[in-house]
């Protein structure tokens, strides 16, 4: 279970890792697809089996397809690709890539010092669910709310 | 208890993944001039904090960190969704996804 967890984790940040260097844009979102997989994958091992299907089911099935479905209404043709050819020189990335690359030596020095513990549980479908129309009953109610804002907005913004 | 994930995952290298996840979508948003690009980034670094509480959660074998996952995906789809219309606005407006030309609202 320990070698799944290592092995989908490389997955997951060589996909990620080539999902934020495509030129073209599907090819990135396939790969992001790939990386969301991956990390059900890890959910699984981490003792979430419900996280797990949540993620291939909301994430890489609604919304990465939300992408797709955009991706394809714009119909962006060879100008845009040449375009982003353009846009990832060397000189764009680098700096940034510097300045991001401290906070990431920083989070895994934080990190790395912390005791060692390990996981050994799995928190079924059915904890959560008691847990979420128990306590945070509310919580739930307000992500509805959320849900219903986010489709208004999506609405007006969208319409012609 | 299934006998399932029994072997030992250190708590740290769960996190130290999120961490790295977390540090590729902000280099995504920082670089990528094409909005799509960006919304994408977004997602990679909403994924890789969904993957700390996850971790946080199996630590202490608790489902509170699989609720947050559930608050963080519904957050997800919610921005995704005003963020494609976005998308679309721009595109129908200035028939580009370049995001620099964004600086012409001098809002």
């Amino acid at each position: 279970m320990s070698v799944l967890f290592y092995l989908s984790g490389f997955v997951a940040i060589v996909a990620t890792l080539m999902a934020i260097t495509r030129i073209n844009v599907v090819h990135a979102l396939l790969y992001f697809i790939l990386s969301l997989l991956a990390m059900a994958v890890i959910f699984y091992t981490l003792g979430a089996p419900f996280a797990a299907a949540l993620e291939v089911i909301v994430y890489a099935g609604a919304i990465m397809v939300l992408f797709l479905f955009v991706v394809m209404m714009l119909n962006m043709g060879k100008a845009t690709e040449q375009q982003e050819r353009l846009w990832l020189k060397p000189s764009m990335w680098i700096g940034p890539s510097i300045l991001a690359a401290p906070l990431l030596a920083e989070l895994l020095l934080v990190i790395s010092r912390s005791g060692e513990q390990t996981l050994t549980t799995v928190v079924s479908a059915k904890e959560v669910g008691i847990a979420l129309f128990g306590p945070y009953v509310l919580a739930v109610e307000l992500a509805s709310l959320l849900l219903l804002a986010g489709l208004v907005g999506a609405y007006h913004l969208a319409r012609k | 208890m299934p006998a399932i994930s029994m072997q030992a995952i250190p708590v740290e290298h769960g996190l130290l993944l999120a961490a790295v996840l977390f540090t590729l979508g902000l280099l995504g948003v920082l670089t990528r001039r094409n909005m799509v690009f960006v919304l994408m980034s977004l997602e990679i670094m909403l994924n890789a904090v969904a993957l700390a509480f996850i971790t946080g959660g199996a630590r202490w074998a608790n489902a509170d960190g699989q609720i947050m996952f559930i608050m963080i995906i519904s957050l997800a789809a919610a921005e995704v969704a005003v963020g494609l219309g976005l998308v679309l606005r721009l595109f129908h407006q200035f028939k580009t996804l370049d995001l620099d030309i964004l600086s012409k609202m001098k809002g």
